[in-house]
């Protein structure tokens, strides 16, 4: 598998495993549970790694494709610099973010799940690879060259009008179609 | 209207039936649960959730049944084949087997999603009942079992635990956790960007539905969702004694009420299916194991490998497909490609692009073997049929190809070459169109071939309106442009050397079917693609667009092959 980008992959099951805790969050918070608490952490953590997580990074080979609409927070994301840039960084955080998961039985998916993502993030980050936001193409106007920026100003050369014109009494037929410089 | 039932009723009506089903085991089992009276008491211990997490388990049963159908690829075909006595459209319909698969598949997440909620629910509240949080009846309820002689209800026993605690110490629980996480890990490497990259992540990770198979089998071995027994309720009448809990065990019309867990019934579902797709991997082993001696490696120009292979008692149809497996490279990857041979020669070919690891790792054994080595091992299971088989019987088949995409039209032309020198009755065709688009130059060599000797064949017998070609280069440049400008009044064309000149751009679908509808007013026409999804839905909705209703006049049938 020389070629792939496990960062890829990290990012999918990171974003999965950002919605999987949140809905347990939501479950545990909702139902009033024992330990709610760790529910509503569970809500804003999630919230959290979805954010993160849902701007896809630039792929080294090949077509990057954006998710909908992630432009905007691309740009958030971009702003942390090697904060978020850094897949080491992310490991961390990701497995820093999974524990507190792992207390109450709503959230232990998401933690399980947000702990796998920050092992492949690990994998990814030992490969040497990094987050880089793909930022919008910038459309170049293609632009006429130097010289043709004025319509022409003189008529092309011809000879005069008297030479161009066939006399009628040489023909050897009368065309039915009058003919004209530009005829062929 | 009309046109959009001729091409797409079936499909339609399958997913009405699918969904139907569904929705009737949903609400079937909803019901079961919510009204049964023997589950009177369990009711009170976890309210409408009992109904919300056992009706999900039902669907669940029926659609992991469905899902290993579609993919057991021998079974397919074999169906395929004897669907001869049936319409056209039925065997339309297994060309949709993968993305039936897939849509069985987000039921299945979705089901589950629901089924885990409601039981995170149910231990919660199990959980409170047990330890005396709610009403004297749950309570009761809950403290039955704690002595001899009595069948609990609650599956806690213990008076001080917690939910997460319970869940990985019983059977339902570990099962439970550990095969939606398999679920999980199978669906984030199956979304289509990692598919379409990185195969081997999504194949490799895919195969953990063995343990999501072998842990729903036993997922209900714990028979903890409980239920009164039938003799209970007979003795113990539910509508007095629900009021009088304390009262139970000490008056006669109240004796304890006595609880039994259901049995699993999921094994019953996917039993069948299980030893189908167990069968299927086995004869793709027994298939890979036979000898395949390879005949000759040709390597065409933009790194386009050509395997010539022979294989004891393989028999071909136009378009077929076949999975390779190189020991050498790796030893559980099988990847597709379609054959490039006609059925009427004695060996069969494939033609590979450099594309991925394994494609590339294929290319360079081959090199090394030309500088004086041994060829790698190849192992062949199939051939697998898909919609090109179809191709000769319709009177008029339109053939469009875009780039590598035109390996199945190959094997049909060479096959058509193969009938006109045997002067073949049984070619129904009597007309093809064939669309090649490619948007390099320097891919076209090996095809251009083909067709060079298609066209002196067609002129020799006089017969040059029986295929039509239209070859679109989609990737010029001016430089392109100027080429052929100045070299426009010659013969031949200047890219591939063939009479029928290349066009440039993209072809004008509206135009083409127009043209087709207007030269065969009466036929029925067969559209085969072999190429990208955008053109797939332009060309789908063209046949739509340009059928009629009227089965006498000209209709257009459109067959995508996908991998």
């Amino acid at each position: 598998m020389g070629q792939i980008e496990w960062a890829m992959w990290a990012n999918e099951q990171a974003l999965a495993a950002g919605l999987i805790l949140l809905t347990g969050g939501v479950v545990g918070v909702a139902g009033q549970f024992k330990d709610w608490q760790f529910a509503a952490y569970g809500v804003a953590a999630g919230v959290f790694i979805c954010l993160l997580e849902y701007p896809r990074g630039k792929r080294k080979k090949g077509t990057s494709i954006e998710r909908t609409g992630q432009r905007y927070l691309t740009v958030c994301v971009k702003a942390f610099g090697p904060l978020t840039r850094n897949y080491y960084v992310r490991a961390g955080l990701h497995a820093v973010l999974s524990v507190p998961g792992g207390f109450m039985l709503p959230t232990v998916l998401g933690c399980v799940c947000v702990a796998i993502a920050s092992l492949i993030y690990l994998l990814a980050a030992i490969r040497g690879e990094q987050w880089e936001p793909i930022m919008p193409r910038v459309e170049s106007k293609e632009r006429p060259g130097q010289s043709m920026k004025e319509p022409p100003t003189n008529p092309p050369p011809r000879p005069p009008a008297e030479l161009r014109r066939k006399r009628q009494e040489d023909a050897a037929y009368v065309n039915p179609i009058p003919i004209s410089v530009n005829s062929v | 209207m009309g046109n959009w039932v001729v091409n797409h009723g079936l499909s339609a009506l399958i997913l009405v039936v699918w969904m139907g089903i569904n929705i009737f085991i949903f609400v079937y089992f909803y019901l079961f649960y919510d009204l049964g009276p023997q589950f009177f008491y369990t009711r009170h211990l976890l309210g409408p959730a009992l109904a919300w997490a056992r009706a999900p388990a039902a669907v669940l049963n029926f659609n992991c049944l469905l899902i290993l159908l579609p993919v057991c690829r021998n079974l397919l075909s074999f169906i395929r084949g004897s669907c001869a006595c049936f319409r056209r459209s039925m065997r339309k319909q297994l060309d949709k087997n993968l993305s039936f698969h897939k849509l069985v598949a987000y039921m299945i997440g979705l089901m589950t999603a629901v089924h885990t909620i409601a039981h995170l629910l149910n231990l919660e509240w199990l959980n409170n009942s047990r330890q005396g949080d709610y009403d004297t009846l749950s309570t009761e309820l809950s403290e039955i079992g704690d002595h001899s002689n009595e069948t609990f209800l609650n599956p806690i026993r213990s008076p001080s635990t917690t939910p997460s605690y319970v869940a990985f110490t019983t059977i339902a629980g570990i099962t439970g956790v550990i095969i939606t996480l398999s679920l999980i890990l199978i669906i984030t490497s199956s979304m289509e960007v990692i598919r379409r990259s990185y195969y081997e992540v999504f194949w490799y990770t895919h195969h953990l539905f063995i343990i999501f198979f072998a842990g729903l089998v036993f997922h209900g071995a714990g028979r903890i969702v409980r239920s009164q027994t039938k003799d209970s309720m007979y003795e113990h009448n539910v509508t007095y004694c629900k009021d009088r809990p304390l009262d139970w065990g000490k008056i006669p019309e109240c004796p304890m009420p006595q609880f039994a867990g259901g049995a699993p019934g999921t094994w019953m579902w996917v039993l069948g299916p299980m030893v189908l797709y167990v069968f299927e991997r086995i004869l793709r082993l027994y298939r890979s194991l036979q000898k395949v001696i390879l005949r000759k490696t040709v390597i065409h120009p933009s790194n386009v490998l050509e395997l010539q292979m022979q294989k004891k008692n393989f028999s071909m149809e136009v378009g077929q497909y076949v999975f390779l497996n190189c020991p050498s490279i790796s030893q559980l990857e099988w990847h597709p490609f379609t054959m490039t041979s006609a059925p009427e020669e004695d060996f069969f070919s494939v033609h590979i692009r450099s594309m991925g690891d394994w494609t590339r790792d294929l290319i360079s054994k081959v090199n090394e073997a030309e500088k004086g080595g041994f060829l790698p091992r190849i192992a062949v299971d199939g051939p697998f049929g898909t919609a090109s088989e179809d191709v000769f019987d319709y009177e008029v088949s339109m053939l469009v190809g875009c780039g590598i995409g035109v390996t199945p039209f190959a094997s049909i032309l060479k096959s058509i070459w193969y009938k006109f020198k045997e002067s073949n009755q049984k070619l129904r065709t009597k007309k093809i169109y064939f669309y090649w688009l490619c948007r390099e130059t320097h891919a076209f060599e090996w095809f251009a071939d083909l067709l060079h000797s298609l066209e002196g064949e067609m002129e020799e017998r006089g017969m040059l309106n029986f295929l039509s070609y239209k070859l679109f280069l989609t990737g010029w440049d001016h430089s392109h442009a100027a080429h052929v400008m100045v070299h426009f009044d010659k013969d031949t064309d200047v890219v591939t050397g063939l009479k029928q000149k290349t066009h440039y751009g993209r072809p004008n679908w509206e135009k083409e079917f127009e043209d087709i509808r207007n030269a065969h007013p009466m036929s029925t026409v067969g559209v085969f693609l072999c190429g990208p999804q955008a053109l797939g839905k332009t060309l789908e909705s063209c046949c739509a667009r340009y059928s009629d209703v009227d089965p006498r006049k000209a209709r257009f049938y459109f067959n995508k092959e996908n991998f």
